[in-house]
């Protein structure tokens, strides 16, 4: 049979957030890359929310800049607003959010891919994987044609078998009418993939011109914009930006529902997915939050370029007329005219228990995952562990170790090791609440925590590295000339103080002991600082937050190192724990079904005791003896 | 490896005259220093390995007891830990007090099987032995996870997890509130929190206190009153409680059947099991009463036996002998107010167990019975597992932490520190309060955002 063949190190499948990340850091580091797409212009596109970021997936996207990614340097080409959010809250919750022109948005990432060597853009549905005694040798496409590879990432995203409902009208579609990938489920239930399927929503899109601003609160970008990434310069991001508009259902909105609940294919029965409960649809929080009057609705701009507004807080798959009757009820929205019905999707994707925190599969070698195939959700999400499966692809075909991130390291670690160590039953959304050591995993310490990772890997420059080695100087010397420069109670100091509302001193302290008060910071306490050198404000920024959470900060570290320990201790993946006399029998089932990696993984896993762990400890201790 | 610093008592409860308490760890010698004081004044630490001191033990100011102490340096000791074994008298209070003074001082109580557990990791016990450990690990803790739960009183475990679950509120509060910013705000919640924590507050202080009156645990002397019907059982129990100011009422149907009593004799703990309800089902089937007698009597640390003075001795009580063998047991020689017609001596030819004669009518032999009781209980003879010491310890720790951490909240409220620093402190009260009543943290905070709170796009 005559038919295409080709040849490439590695395979990735789908263009989407985590595709991309996937196939730029392979080509990346040298390896003949191809990236198989249904359409090329749906490369990193937007099919929900107009925005990258947010709480706790702003700091994603910052690990993934700081590791070497390629969202962070690309939002900040894209956005058309930004803000900080949680600006008023500790520093460990504050999280950027970046409104996205989304075709600019995925036009640049586009342009990324087709100039980076070494990376192949294909146009073709992939349709079944190929392996040889349980390791990956290729794919093969919908024509027939076959790609050879070492490794294969499958980033399918939402589009395996799926299906766009709304009231009784379904297609066979994936996301914004794009065509499904049907048939590869089938071939990776073959080889004893476990497949589930579940559920995620989006808002009806709104024509601009049809909507009357005047009686909504308008919400405006910050006045000075924070990038990204921290390769971008601060002053290109201060553009002109577009606002974002507040409006707010009504009891008649959700009259409106609750008389056409029984037309929602979710109460129906028709949809069988499971969605997040983060993202709920508006007939969802009408039903669960009935005594609510009323529920915010965010406008937001889909770009420049477009009239097509996005209705924010309206997710919903109820038909089409009661759609239009439920947007027009809205307050300023009364003549609404909707340029794309709000819809559910289905798709199928993995339980991710499957997998070990590499992202690669435990029973198939070379095959790698990440995205919504995974089971989460999100862009950043998304992002994060196309980047980490592209890496750990690329090392393995370099015969190099294996990268795990740990829970301590970063929230990719804690996203990637809650999707292989705990049951999911919804699209995994990130939290800041998920992060334990959260507040050592802040957004503006990302490039100290990851940065050397990503240059170990090969996706950070030597020259990026420098620098932050550079800057992580100036702060460990600032910090420590701060600890260590003593203020007496001179007329200056004692005036400064009363003028922030601050105890005066009594005696003596150091200019760290100042900072650290509630009332006072580093900038505050400049005019009584003599000595203090020019420093930009990303460090002097860095030296405040070590000065003033100083305390909680040496907390956590403790935490951490008494976790990485566990951490540190592996677990051979042949271990048969019913064989270990002292483990209680739901300890052995729960042990055997998911091979933890380390001792540390295994804690985790619910049904795992700490005499469980103990008894572990004990045995592995004996083994290692022998 | 783990090397921070536990302590437990190393010898059973009650067994013997002496206790001993085990502090094992990196700090073991400098936590002893703060609560042993050596009679000749040196200093533990500035002591040679191996070398034993005569002092006293206190706890801030207060003076416990005389004790002797053994210093043990690393690596030989145990555990290859520093090692401090200090030998106390073994009256269960004592050991106690002691024991609570050295975590007060900084050690952490053992988890069941640690010290073994330590021992072997620290290569002092055989690879052939590490068979061995694990089940004294899972033993131990299968022990400590039944006691822990079942000793709380229904009412205590209550209290906790209604403080707990509210606490796991707040948190999933100001969580979803950072999650959400743009739905939704601190306004006014420093003010709410700090009226909730005092009401928190209050009531870990009402735990704690019920704790230390003894009311939060069902520990002491398991106590069952045998007799035949008319004996008088059901007035013996009554003056034993009607003497005691410190009576508590259990409430029926914690996990137990039969209706419970608490009281404290000479400064024990007793758990009286009520057996009216045997002489009720005795007039309809005499077998099941026996049976259910039976049950009761094989589960008790101590077993009172009503003999009735006034009438001779029949076949029920020669059926409650056999049934006792060697439990444990005092006779009580009732209505000893009456002419006598069954003497002390005829039931010591049957067997020898201490006779009391007493009188419910006159309330008469109370004392002596605690006097006995006691007397019994620091030569050893009735004893209880150790592991409930540990137990109790462990979890009156955790409610301290709980405590402690709740203050912390309240502390940063008031140095104006971020809301999201709230959380720290208050999900380590949360799982402080969890370790008491055995419960793990899990997914239970994303599952409280999510049922409580509208989030999302």
């Amino acid at each position: 049979m005559n038919r295409l063949e080709e040849t490439y190190d590695v395979v990735v499948v789908g263009a989407g957030h985590a595709g991309c990340e996937a196939a730029l850091a392979c080509a990346r580091l040298g390896l003949e890359t191809i990236v198989f797409t249904v359409s090329v212009d749906s490369i990193a596109l937007m099919p929900c929310n107009p925005n990258i970021g947010g709480t706790s997936k702003g700091h994603i996207v910052r690990e993934v800049d700081a590791l070497g990614g390629e969202m962070g340097k690309n939002i900040d080409k894209t956005f058309i607003q930004s803000k900080m959010l949680n600006r008023s809250k500790g520093p460990a919750v504050h999280s950027l959010r970046a409104q996205a022109d989304k075709a600019e948005y995925s036009r640049s990432m586009r342009k990324t891919l087709e100039n980076t060597e070494h990376l192949t853009i294909r146009q073709a549905e992939v349709t079944k994987l190929l392996t040889k005694d349980r390791q990956v040798t290729g794919v093969e496409t919908y024509s027939g044609a076959v790609y050879h590879s070492k490794a294969v990432i499958l980033c399918t995203g939402t589009y395996l078998r799926a299906r766009c409902i709304y009231g009784d009208v379904s297609t066979h579609t994936g996301p914004n009418g794009l065509q499904a990938a049907n048939y590869l489920t089938d071939s990776l239930k073959e080889l004893g993939i476990e497949m589930v399927r579940f559920k995620t929503g989006t808002p009806a899109r709104i024509d601009r011109r049809s909507i009357d601003f005047s009686v909504m609160e308008e919400q405006l970008g910050d006045e000075r914009v924070t990038p990204f990434s921290f390769t971008t310069d601060p002053e290109d991001v201060q553009i002109d930006q577009v606002s974002c508009w507040l409006t707010y259902t009504n009891e008649r909105t959700h009259e409106i529902i609750r008389q056409n609940l029984d037309r929602s294919p979710l109460f129906s029965g028709v949809i069988e997915g499971t969605g997040p409960r983060y993202c709920p649809s508006i007939e969802d929080k009408v039903v669960k939050f009935a005594d609510k009057d009323r529920h915010q609705v965010f406008i937001e701009p889909e770009g420049l370029h477009t009239n097509e507004m996005y209705i924010s807080g309206m997710s919903s798959s109820l038909p089409e007329d009661v759609q239009q009757a439920m947007y027009r009820s809205v307050k300023g929205l009364e003549n609404a005219k909707i340029v794309k019905n709000a819809y559910a999707i289905e798709y199928d994707c993995i339980d991710p228990r499957q997998l070990n925190p590499t992202l690669e599969f435990k029973t198939i070698s070379g095959l790698f995952c990440g995205g919504q195939f995974n089971g989460s959700s999100g862009y950043e999400e998304a992002a994060g562990q196309g980047l980490i499966a592209g890496i750990n692809a690329a090392r393995k075909i370099m015969g190099k170790e294996q990268i795990i991130l740990k829970r301590s390291d970063g929230y990719i670690g804690v996203l990637i090791d809650d999707l292989v160590t705990k049951e999911n039953t919804e699209p995994y959304r990130m939290m800041t609440s998920r992060a334990e050591y959260r507040l050592l995993l802040r957004q503006d310490n990302a490039d100290q925590r990851l940065t050397p990772i990503g240059h170990e890997v090969g996706l950070i420059s030597d020259e990026r590295y420098e620098k932050l080695l550079k800057k992580q100087e100036l702060i460990r010397r600032e910090t420590e000339r701060l600890e260590h420069t003593f203020v007496g109670t001179k007329e200056e100091v004692q005036s400064l103080l009363s003028s922030f509302d601050s105890t005066i001193l009594n005696g003596g302290c150091t200019l760290a002991d100042l900072i650290r008060r509630p009332e006072l910071d580093y900038e505050k306490i400049a005019s009584i600082d003599k000595d203090r050198p020019k420093l930009p404000l990303e460090v002097t920024e860095q030296v405040n937050i070590n000065i003033k959470y100083d305390g909680y900060i040496k907390r956590q570290m403790r935490q951490v190192e008494q976790f990485r320990k566990l951490e540190k201790k592996k677990l051979p993946q042949d271990l048969d724990y019913g064989q270990i006399s002292g483990l209680r029998l739901e300890a052995r089932q729960k042990l055997n079904l998911y091979k933890p990696v380390s001792i540390g993984q295994a804690s985790r896993i619910a049904g795992v005791s700490p005499a469980d762990i103990s008894v572990l400890l004990v045995y592995m201790e004996g083994k290692n003896t022998i | 490896m783990e090397t921070d610093t536990i302590a437990a008592i190393a010898t059973a409860a009650g067994n013997s005259g002496i206790s001993i308490i085990r502090i094992s760890g990196d700090d073991a010698i400098s936590i002893a220093d703060q609560v042993f004081v050596s009679k000749s004044g040196m200093m533990l630490s500035d002591a040679a390995s191996h070398s034993m001191h005569y002092g006293i033990v206190r706890k801030e100011q207060e003076v416990i007891d005389e004790a002797m102490a053994v210093v043990m340096r690393a690596p030989k000791s145990y555990t290859k830990e520093n090692t401090v074994e200090i030998d106390c008298h073994g009256g269960m209070f004592v050991t106690k007090k002691v024991l609570e003074a050295v975590i007060g001082a900084g050690a952490r109580p053992a988890e069941p099987g640690e010290f073994t557990k330590r021992a072997f990791l620290n290569g002092r016990i055989d690879l052939s032995e590490a068979e061995a450990v694990m089940d004294v690990i899972r033993a131990q803790n299968e022990f400590a996870l039944k006691s822990a739960v079942n000793q709380l009183k229904g009412s205590v475990s209550h209290m906790i997890r209604s403080v707990r679950g509210d606490i796991l509120q707040e948190i999933a509060y100001i969580e979803a509130v950072l999650d959400d910013p743009e739905h939704m705000s601190f306004e006014n919640y420093d003010e709410e929190l700090t009226d909730k924590l005092e009401g928190f507050l209050d009531q870990t202080e009402k735990i704690l206190r019920s704790f230390e009156n003894g009311r939060m645990l069902t520990e002491g002397i398991k106590t069952v009153i045998l007799g035949k019907p008319n004996a008088g059982k059901s007035s013996v129990l009554n003056v034993l409680l009607g003497e005691e100011r410190a009576i508590v009422t259990d409430i029926a149907g914690t996990t137990r059947d039969a209706l419970e009593e608490t009281m404290t004799l000479e400064g024990l703990t007793l758990r009286i099991i009520d057996t009216a309800g045997i002489r009720k089902s005795e007039d309809k089937v005499e077998k099941i009463g026996i049976e259910r007698a039976k049950a009761y009597a094989k589960d008790a640390d101590l077993v009172l036996f009503v003999a009735d003075a006034s009438t001779a001795l029949g076949d029920e009580d020669d059926e409650i002998l056999k049934l006792l063998e060697d439990k444990k047991t005092i006779v009580l020689l009732n209505k000893s107010d009456l002419p006598p017609v069954t003497t002390a001596d005829e039931i010591r030819k049957l067997c020898d167990y201490p006779i009391l004669s007493v009188s419910a009518k006159e309330k008469t032999g109370v004392q002596e019975l605690g006097k006995l009781l006691k007397n019994l209980f620091f030569k050893g003879e009735i004893s209880f597992n150790d592991q409930v010491y540990i137990t109790n310890i462990r979890q009156k720790t955790a409610i301290e932490e709980a405590k402690k951490s709740l203050e912390l909240v309240l502390e940063s409220i008031n140095a104006h520190v971020p809301e999201d620093f709230y959380t720290i402190d208050l999900m380590k009260a949360y799982e402080e309060f969890g370790k008491v009543i055995g419960e793990a943290v899990g997914e239970d905070l994303i599952n409280e955002i999510f049922g409580k709170f509208c989030m999302g796009k």
